[in-house]
């Protein structure tokens, strides 16, 4: 057999694991394996900074459930890609990280762009490996493809060294995985899943609690189907919007700090907590002494470090979600719930969702309203992370689950655009529409140039608020109004302290987001009022190719409902002034 | 509460760095850790001994179970073991009385001494936790000047909970 070097073994072990798409950038520890690309089938995309590379493949593998993969140079372009590794663990995407590393015989010489990419990387990712002889090479591969992909998916790095990339060996590609230390467990315990059936057919006030596990494990058609036969009302995690049709009278929407009034006051009144790939969040869980005080809690969930870790759980199952909710539906009972379901109805319509529809002032609210009404909520959108996120995931109706991307545990601001780019290269034929916080964007805007190089149509609508509105808005609410550093218009000549922003008397914003987009032959458009919010939005989805709008909206414009920081769910603040 | 873990951990460059930085980044403080090769070189164990209460412990112990290589982990709750320790203490020696009583209390411990000099003795040895500490009691009534002690080396009796 014809020998392949290190770097021919990866390339050829990518294309075995049929990986569409390779985002990265090279560097001199890395150079054999960029030399092996060249020519090869290969589709690599060269980014502008290594942590949007990382975002780019969380954003492929969050929108089409495969991994996604990136590679790197050693030192500081291994160091770059830590905040992606991080966002796709805390959410446990699926990703495969290459990066190149110094020499074997100059590992800890601190020899030039040497990192401890291993020490670093060890505790944002699932697994790592270092690669210290070519003939380990291909089966590292294909076990961290494995490691990525199964049990609770995660980010997997493979470092190595460039003696590895240019040392030759056989290239045989493992067909199968053998790792006698990782067998992760599909099948829930039938005595658990006996208990907590019975336990919900006692129960009067049920409540589903759904998170991420639910979209990767595809268990959506089993909560819709045991949801309706029991009629239990379903609440989501951010991770987990458009897992559950929004439109069913069944559906509460997102609970936690800026989740409805009726999730968190299900959550609260319930008598039994089904949590199905859910962490319990200090973010959902408001307080945790006082996070469900009448529940029993059942929890299901492929990672058993996810169970009593911070709520203590009465009927743990560990297990994947869809395998364990098909066996549950048959000794679930058939039930009506008709009083149960009364009073979730009526606390839908004392407090919905609101903010001043009526007024013709530019709340950004309406702009996600108009999104998600013009796509049918079949777009995918990615946000970043401050109250555009929250706007976003209450008003946009997506219909159904990976339509929605964005980071959660980690709250990665600048992770929202890359993903956007990620996500359309692996669905080329949907709509993609990153919308953007005017602070967040600015942290990886200048990948634009992959955008628009590689004619990847992607759509950005930022919610100018002319602040770290997040952070204003804390400031405002628990700071007492002092704005400190949140303004991204305060200029040298401004007063030190500020705290009464204006669109007409404070300074002009930068960058010019409309000529920005022109720079790079985009079209950009500026939307100052209400009235030209639809127009705009329609000209975005008619045009061709990547278009950004400017909204200048609200600026102290807040996210409502709010659980505020250390609160108990029950003492959400409904809307501004009470 | 004092518990001893025992880890069997595919035996690989980094391993104990993954272990002690799973500790270490939930706060845990290791009283005690031993590592060696078990019968098969592929294969090492770790008995760590920490203190904590039991949902730390139950944590922890899923944690390590999650990380890819581990093998398998046991803790000792509830099962009969036999564990061990071994110390080098140096004793001084003020006169030859107290020489003659230390070399009574060590036949008394069935420990040994393997060192002896003008002004100290080195004394060895091995036992449970319980019967080194309190040997270490009597021993700091003659004054101390030096100890060494390994962590705990820990089985099961017989195949009650047998590791694998
Ligand atoms: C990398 C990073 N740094 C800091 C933060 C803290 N943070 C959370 S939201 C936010 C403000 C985001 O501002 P913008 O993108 O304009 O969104 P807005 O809240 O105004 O909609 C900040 C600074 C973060 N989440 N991520
Ligand atoms: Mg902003």
């Amino acid at each position: 057999m014809k020998k392949k070097t290190g770097a021919q073994i990866l390339i050829e072990s990518l294309l075995k694991e049929n990986v569409e798409v390779v985002f990265g950038l090279p560097g001199g520890q890395a150079l054999p394996i960029f030399d092996a690309m060249y020519g090869s089938k290969l589709n690599f995309i060269l980014i502008r900074h290594e942590q949007a590379a990382s975002h780019m493949a969380d954003g492929y593998a969050r929108s089409m459930g495969r991994p996604g993969v990136c590679i790197v140079t050693s030192g500081p372009g291994a160091t770059n890609i830590v905040t992606g590794l991080a966002s796709a663990y805390m959410d446990s995407v699926p990703m495969v990280a290459i990066s190149g590393q110094v020499a074997t015989s100059v590992i800890g010489q601190d020899a030039f762009q040497e990192a401890d990419t291993i020490g670093i990387t060890r505790p944002v990712t699932k697994h790592n490996f270092l690669v210290k002889d070519v003939k380990d090479l291909a089966r590292t591969i294909k076990e961290a493809f494995y490691i990525a992909t199964t049990g609770r998916p995660g980010p997997v790095l493979v470092d190595i060294p460039i003696d590895v990339q240019r040392e030759v060996c056989e290239f045989v590609y493992p067909d199968k995985v053998e790792i006698r230390s990782y067998k992760p467990n599909y099948n829930g315990h039938i005595g658990q899943i006996k208990k907590a059936a019975e336990l919900i057919n006692k129960s009067k006030h049920p409540v589903f609690y759904i998170g991420m596990g639910v979209v990767v494990s595809n268990a959506e058609d089993e909560i819709l189907e045991l949801s309706k036969k029991a009629n239990i009302p379903v609440t989501n995690t951010l991770l987990a919007v458009g897992a559950y049709p929004c439109d069913i009278n069944l559906s509460l929407g997102m609970l936690g700090m800026h989740g409805t009034y009726c999730a968190n006051k299900a959550m609260q009144s319930a008598d039994i907590i089904i949590a199905v790939g859910a962490r319990f969040d200090d973010r959902c869980t408001g307080k945790v002494c006082d996070f469900a005080r009448n529940a029993k809690i059942i929890h299901v969930d492929i990672d058993p470090t996810a169970i009593s870790k911070t709520v203590d759980v009465d009927i743990p199952i560990v297990g994947d979600a869809k395998t364990v909710l098909k066996e549950m539906i048959g000794l679930v009972d058939k039930k009506g719930r008709k009083d149960w379901i009364k009073t979730v109805d009526l606390w839908k319509k004392e407090h919905p969702l609101s903010y001043k529809r009526n007024d013709d002032k530019l709340h950004p609210q309406y702009v996600i309203e108009k999104i998600s009404e013009l796509t049918k909520g079949e777009a995918i959108i990615t946000t970043e992370v401050g109250q555009h996120q929250m706007w976003s995931a209450q008003y946009y109706k997506a219909k159904h689950s990976r339509l929605f991307l964005s980071s959660g545990g980690l709250g990665t601001m600048g992770f929202g655009y890359p993903a956007a780019i990620g996500a359309k290269f692996g669905n080329p034929n949907k709509e993609v529409i990153a919308v953007a916080g005017d602070g967040s964007f600015q942290m990886n805007m200048q990948e634009m140039a992959v955008a628009v190089l590689n004619k990847i149509d992607v759509k950005v609508v930022i919610l100018n608020n002319q602040y770290l509105g997040n952070v204003r808005q804390w400031q405002e609410m628990f700071y007492g109004k002092r704005y400190s550093h949140s303004c991204l218009a305060k200029r040298k000549e401004c007063p030190k302290w500020c705290s009464t922003p204006n669109r007409h008397s404070c300074p002009v914003y930068v960058p010019d987001f409309v000529k920005w987009a022109q720079s790079y032959g985009v079209l950009g458009i500026r939307v100052t009022k209400k009235k030209d919010v639809e127009l705009a939005l329609k000209k975005m989805l008619e045009t061709k190719g990547s278009v950004v709008i400017d909204m200048w909206v609200e600026i102290e414009e807040n996210v409502f409902p709010m659980v505020p920081s250390g609160a108990s769910l029950d003492e959400m603040i409904i809307r501004a002034n009470g | 509460m004092r518990h001893m873990i025992s880890v069997l951990v595919e035996n690989k460059s980094g391993v104990l760095a993954r272990i002690s930085a799973l500790f270490a980044a939930r706060g845990f403080n290791i009283a005690s850790l031993s590592v060696s090769e078990t019968e098969d070189v592929a294969i090492s164990r770790m008995t760590i001994v920490v203190k904590g209460n039991e949902s730390i412990l139950e944590q922890v112990t899923k944690q390590l179970n999650k990380l890819v290589d581990v093998i398998k982990v046991n803790d000792f709750n509830d099962v009969e073991y036999i564990a061990r320790e071994l110390a080098l203490i140096k004793i001084n020696i003020a006169n030859k009385a107290s020489r003659d009583e230390i070399i009574r209390l060590v036949g008394v411990f069935k420990a040994k001494i393997i060192d002896i000099s003008q002004d100290s003795v080195i004394v060895e040895i091995s036992g449970n936790e319980s019967k080194l500490s309190a040997f270490m009691k009597v021993a700091l009534a003659y004054g101390v000047k030096e100890t060494c002690k390994t962590g705990a080396s820990v089985l099961y009796r017989g195949n009650s909970g047998r590791v694998k």
